[in-house]
């Protein structure tokens, strides 16, 4: 079946089985394959990305959900060749290690200090607590959130001033 | 892994939804948030001839306060609840629970009536709509029922729902009085579903006595538990440590939990009992500060 | 004046950061990739006509095959092929060697051994397609008894799993002894106070977050093998690919493109690798593999499930002057432990730990079981984690009863730091080390003794609160090469340094990073040796056509071995640039002076060549009689094992109620030596002592009596979020090692093997006092509840 959706601000229309998980659509239909598969079971969110700017588990969302929404996925958050903040946090405070969860935490994170521009640290790992990552022990995840947050905060000061 | 093949519709009305639900009968199956279904569906545990998609239905979702009840879109996410903070005061077991639902991603997808429909008994909100009182709105083809939560639990992942009815709306019942309430959930970590859960409403009268109470019992039985004889036993009464610690026991008696990874069902029972005397304390405490 | 030195300072300091040499925090070169979704893992690879595989296993734990049908997946639309043992046997592939000298069965021919067992496998044009017709593959199977427990399995008349090893005629694999039996009777035998534990160091599962796979694509023209697959050992598989399936080395390429996590998941070979690169072969087409989560955890290389007991001898004085351990170790279907191939349980025999034990003894068995296969080092160096376990819990154990502090007891045993080099009563030569400078510390910067106040105020008022102290010390970086050995390679590891015409210089490694950050802690240490900035050195590993030959990345060995060689490679190129050096400046060699990457003759320190000048006449104006180019390669074997330490302390609540333990507070001091890029260092001790929350609370891998998996995904098998996961607390102190390069001992999987131990401490210091001794992990709230209960406490 025909499905017509946004990714990263580009309208695209795609032919898929119903049976089609997202996170696949996205690695092989469209191959963008920072999005990544770590479970089965929903548990993970290594294939985390942004339906309508809020964080979801492309691996339990069937293609035809889609169906006029608007989804972003790591490939998105940086425009125009510019690194968006929740990037620069995460390579200035060592928030990744293997990578592998790296473009879900960036996603959660970014959605979490839109919602929440100055969150806590408690309101962090609460944000992040859909996410596995085994090899950060999520100090630095905290971190790079936070480097985020403060960038932005910043960036918003200056732009008033 | 993937879900074996199925046809997709996602009609745009409900009447289209219920007409094919009864066209297709046990064939099909609904979709509301997909966070229970679609994995059941990458396992092959369930594999229907056609999902029925009610993500583009109108009017399914939000939470409203109208005619005494505050009223609940069946397709309501988790997470629109656990941001629904003028229920706090009157509804705070609503308020503690949806935050304790599996984690913040799940959260934004999956839908309170799924959830109840769904029917794990360890579930959250059917604990917790046990202990509200809540009552379900139900159409189908051939009309509406409107189905009290107490009873609707029949068996694991088994209620009341026919096969060709969609849930489209929950009412719980605000009177007047102070309430309070809370949720109070054991997991092993988040995005785990419950070891032990209970859910405690309480309504304190004029006089500061207790008007009624309601408990629900989550992850310790073939489905959610209301704690009748724990209710019982605090309806009418000053709220005395004593009279808590007796409700509470009953409440623990009234679970029948089994004995698996999470622990012995002894443990499982004393958990219980000790979130009810918690929870009552907390509840009865909220009440008290509560206006009326 | 003042003023002149702090912009001295500062300017020197504005050189150190952009040099980026040893003890710099550089933000990591590899990263750009990733935060940009670029990473390239295997199972972003993709190949024309490449097909999906997908592995049909076993249900039962133990059961005869009396039939494969697989015509009806066949009959599938896009069905390629299904494989069989019987086919593979056809081509002398149904087994293969284990890393440990045992045989594994590639798919499953006469029984099947383990639930989730290869039996078949489906190649298809689409995943979808081929997990499709793998339901369709129906087996008919008479099952067997089960064993679920090495007790079982060596008890008389247990039912023989390997009936098919010739002379294999009960579940045995290895008895193994270390120490010396005599001298430990001894040591008891006048021993004032004997303290013994027994305790179980359950199975759990390495589970990187990405699984395992891998894409094979054998080109029937050119006969050219190559295997893109998730390999912790690159090099070691391609030698052991070759004699597994046959094929000429010189045609294997294995590319280990960027790893999503490994602990040690990604250094056996499996099955899956080798029914995929036959597969290719016998098509002709590329064959992707990739795990679900399932497979990965129900099939490959768990970790520790050792039964573990022993006891320490204490004198008159509280000394420890012996101790006896004995190890009863399952190692599931087939013993495929990834170890050297002298030490049938790893190193366990670091079990005297940090303590000065002048006689110990060690006894350990081996047995076969219906479980998956392949002990592993989850994080750890070859079962040294158990080891550290169990000595640290015996320690707290011997504590409780002498009636003391538990950090005294540890103070009154350690080995001195005078002592160093000291020779372990089981054989190992320690090579450096402070225990109590490390100790000190941590005890300060938890504030120990406020803690044991609130402590004693609380046990008055009936809460529980505990403080729990583990002082590890760790054995990584092996070998040297004589004594181990991977399946008959030897644990040398290499380097080769390349600087270019511009200065600019490429690094290639045997090691293989999975998210250690190699591509810049080894850039820092050319930095440091050669002077060229870490931001000119491009760090390559993986590609087993395009780096040297090395054993790969576990058991904490990179900084230790590929560290070293890299050092040892970039002076040798420091030397030849004064042979260049003297050319330029028409002076003697030996009058030429290196300093941070600037050459001059001694006594002219202003007039200087940099190593780029230096490299830029490697290729135009070289000295006669001398190899034009700057480039060199180094295989390393190092001297001797490093050890690692330090001590960790960890404060607990729990509550009564329902037996929940709260980690309020995690110390943990590391001394690994000197630190190369202190903010990685940090890094990795974060991620190990993760690890370490999540084994001694969650992370479980059990079987039912019937052999069934509990803990198939990750709805089971529970791995902490940030939610969980305690907000640590680092310290350092810094112990160089004498015989490495740079005094580097290895960082990794400290915090893995030290952590648990502190962990459990600290709830059974929260409940010793009601007669509570030991607490098997994971530690989960039944348990906690069970135990308060049995000594009558309850809310
Ligand atoms: C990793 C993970 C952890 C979780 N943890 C928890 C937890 O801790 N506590 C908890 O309570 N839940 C938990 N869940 C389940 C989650 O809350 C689901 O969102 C919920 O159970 C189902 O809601 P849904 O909208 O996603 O329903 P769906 O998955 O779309 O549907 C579930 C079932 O209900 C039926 N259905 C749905 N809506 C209707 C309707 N309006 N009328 C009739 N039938 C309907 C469907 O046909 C289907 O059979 C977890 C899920 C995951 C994946
Ligand atoms: S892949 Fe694990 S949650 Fe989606
Ligand atoms: S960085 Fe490896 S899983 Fe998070």
């Amino acid at each position: 079946m025909k499905v017509t959706f946004e990714i990263n601000g580009a309208e695209k229309s795609v032919d898929v089985e119903p049976r089609t998980l997202v996170v696949d659509l996205i690695r092989t239909k469209l191959g963008m394959t920072g999005t990544h598969i770590g479970c089965d079971t929903s548990n993970c969110g290594a294939c985390t990305v942004l339906l309508d700017g809020r964080p979801v588990k492309s691996c339990t969302l069937l293609a035809p959900m889609l169906e006029g929404k608007k989804v972003t996925t790591v490939e998105g958050l940086a425009a125009g060749g510019k690194l968006d903040a929740i990037q620069v946090g995460f390579h200035a405070e060592h928030g990744l290690q293997c990578g592998f969860c790296t473009p879900g935490m960036m996603l959660v994170g970014k959605a979490l200090i839109e919602a929440n521009p100055h969150p806590t640290e408690d309101e962090i790992r609460w944000g992040i607590s859909g996410n596995i990552c085994r090899c950060t022990g999520y100090m630095n995840i905290v971190k790079a959130i936070q480097h985020a947050a403060a960038a932005n905060a910043a960036e918003n000061t200056a732009g008033v001033a | 892994m993937f879900p074996a093949a199925f046809d997709y519709i996602a009609p745009g009305a409900l009447d289209e939804v219920l007409s094919l639900l009864s066209q297709h009968g046990d064939d099909a199956k609904v979709l509301a948030g997909g966070q229970s279904l679609i994995p059941l569906l990458k396992l092959r545990f369930a594999a229907p001839v056609i999902v029925v998609d009610i993500g583009r239905v109108d009017g399914l979702e939000g939470v409203r306060r109208e005619n005494g009840h505050v009223r609940i879109g069946a397709r309501t996410r988790h997470r629109d609840v656990e941001s629904a903070s003028d229920l706090r005061g009157t509804l705070d077991v609503l308020l503690d629970a949806a935050p304790l639902i599996s984690d913040p991603l799940i959260r934004n997808m999956g839908t309170v009536g799924g959830s109840v429909c769904h029917a794990d008994p360890a579930g959250d909100w059917g604990a917790v709509m046990l202990a509200v009182g809540a009552e379900f709105v139900v159409k189908s083809a051939g009309g509406e029922r409107v189905l009290p939560a107490a009873g609707f639990f029949e068996g694991p992942f088994t209620t009341g729902l026919h096969s060709d009815e969609v849930m489209t709306e929950i009412r719980i019942p605000v009177g007047a009085g102070r309430s309070g309430g809370t949720y109070l959930k054991l997991e092993r970590k988040v995005g785990d579903f419950a070891s032990v859960a209970a859910a405690v409403h309480v309504v304190l009268g004029g006089d500061g006595r207790i008007a009624t109470a309601g408990i629900g019992l989550c992850a310790v039985g073939a489905h959610s538990i209301k704690a009748t004889a724990a209710e019982a036993v605090l309806a009418g009464q000053e709220p005395t440590d004593a009279v808590i610690a007796e409700a509470a026991r009953l409440a623990g008696e009234a679970a029948e939990p089994k004995a698996d990874i999470r622990g012995s069902a002894e443990y499982k029972r004393d958990v219980a009992r000790v979130f009810v005397q918690r929870g009552l304390h907390t509840a009865i405490n909220r009440a008290q500060g509560a206006a009326a | 004046m003042a003023v002149d030195t702090t912009e001295a300072a500062a300017a020197s300091e504005a050189a150190r950061q952009a040099m980026g040499g040893i003890g710099v925090s550089l933000a990591r070169k590899e990263d750009a990739r990733f935060i940009h979704g670029q990473g390239h893992y295997v199972d972003d690879v993709v190949l024309p006509g490449m097909l999906h595989m997908v592995i049909v296993r076993s249900p039962h734990a133990h059961a005869r095959i009396k039939g494969i049908h697989s015509s009806a997946a066949m009959a599938i639309p896009g069905v390629v092929a299904v494989v069989t043992g019987e086919l593979l046997a056809q081509h002398k592939l149904a087994w293969m060697p284990t890393l440990s000298g045992d045989t594994q069965a590639v798919l499953a021919t006469d029984k099947v051994r383990f639930q989730g067992q290869e039996v078949a496998c489906v190649i298809a044009e689409t995943k979808y397609i081929a997990e499709d017709a793998a339901q369709l593959v129906t087996v008919d199977y008479e099952p067997l008894q089960a064993i679920t427990t090495p007790q079982q399995a060596i008890a008389p008349g247990a039912i023989v799993i390997r009936d098919e090893k010739e002379g294999q005629t009960d579940n045995k694999i290895y008895h193994w002894e270390a120490g010396d039996k005599d001298a430990t009777d001894a040591a008891f035998a006048r021993a004032a106070k004997v303290v013994s534990l027994e305790t179980f160091y359950p199975r759990c599962h390495p589970s990187p977050l990405e699984t395992c796979g891998c894409v094979a694509d054998l080109d029937p023209v050119t006969g050219n093998a190559t295997i893109y697959m998730t390999s912790q050992a690159p090099h070691a598989h391609r030698t052991l690919f070759a004699i597994v399936a046959g094929l000429p080395e010189e045609k294997i390429r294995i590319i280990s493109p960027d790893l999503g996590g490994g602990f040690g998941n990604k250094v056996p070979i499996y099955p899956g690798y080798v029914v995929a690169t036959a597969a290719s072969l016998l098509i002709g087409r590329p064959v992707k593999w990739i795990e679900d989560r399932t497979d990965n955890l129900i099939s490959t290389g768990f970790a520790r499930d050792y039964y573990m007991d022993g006891s320490v001898a204490i004198d008159e004085n509280g000394k420890f002057i012996g101790l006896r351990v004995n190890l009863l170790s399952d190692n599931g279907a087939f013993f495929a432990d990834a170890q050297p191939s002298k030490f049938k349980a790893g190193l366990f025999h670091i079990v005297t730990g940090s303590y000065d034990i002048p006689a110990a003894h060690i006894v350990a068995n081996g047995a076969y079981t219906n479980k998956a296969p392949g002990g592993v080092a989850y994080r750890c160096s070859f079962r040294v984690t158990e080891a550290s376990y169990f000595i640290e819990r015996l320690v707290e154990s011997a504590a409780v009863e002498l009636g003391q502090d538990p950090v005294t007891t540890r103070l009154n045993n350690f080995i001195q730091p005078e002592a160093f080099p000291y020779k372990s009563a089981s054989g190992f030569e320690y090579d450096s080390g402070n225990y109590p400078g490390a100790m000190k510390v941590a005890l300060d910067m938890l504030g120990y003794d406020e803690l044991r106040k609130e402590q004693a105020e609380k046990r008055a008022k009936g809460e529980l609160m505990g403080i729990g102290v583990a002082s590890f010390t760790e054995v990584v970086g092996a070998g040297k090469g004589k004594d181990y050995d991977i399946a008959g390679l030897r644990m040398f590891d290499s380097a080769e340094l390349r600087v270019h015409p511009t200065g600019k210089a490429i690094l290639k490694l045997g090691v293989k990073s999975q998210g250690q950050g190699h591509e810049t802690t080894f850039a820092q240490i050319v930095a440091e040796e050669l002077g060229i900035p870490a931001s000119d050195v491009e760090v390559r590993e993986g590609d087993t056509d395009n780096t040297p030959f090395g054993l790969g990345t576990y058991a904490s060995r990179s900084t230790p071995v590929g560290g070293a060689a890299t050092a040892v490679v970039a002076r040798k190129l420091r030397d030849k640039g004064k042979i260049i050096a003297a050319h330029l400046f028409e002076a003697d060699v030996a009058d030429i002076e290196f300093a941070k990457g600037k050459y001059n003759v001694k006594g002219s320190p202003d007039n200087v060549k940099t190593i780029q000048d230096i490299a830029f006449a490697a290729y135009t104006n070289i000295p006669d009689g001398i190899e034009p180019g700057l480039e060199g390669v180094t295989y390393y074997d190092p001297p001797n094992m490093t050890f690692p330490f330090g001590t960790y302390l960890v404060v607990v609540d729990i509550d009564k109620g329902t037996g929940q333990v709260k980690v309020r507070r995690m110390v943990a001091v590391d001394d690994c030596g000197v630190r190369i890029n202190p903010m990685i260092v940090e890094g990795q001790i974060h991620g190990g002592l993760t690890e370490g929350f999540g084994i001694a609370f969650m992370e479980l891998i059990t079987f039912d009596d019937e052999g069934n998996c509990i803990g198939s995904n990750f709805m089971d098998y529970l791995i902490p979020t940030a939610w969980e996961t305690p907000r640590f607390e680092l310290g350092e102190t810094v112990t160089p090692s004498p015989h490495h390069p740079i005094g580097a001992k290895g960082v990794g999987e400290s915090a893995t093997v030290g952590s648990p131990a502190a962990y459990v401490n600290a709830v059974i210091d929260a409940l010793s006092h009601l007669g509570i001794t030991n607490i098997d992990m994971p530690i989960t709230s039944d348990k906690v509840w069970a135990a308060l209960r049995s000594k009558g406490v309850t809310e």
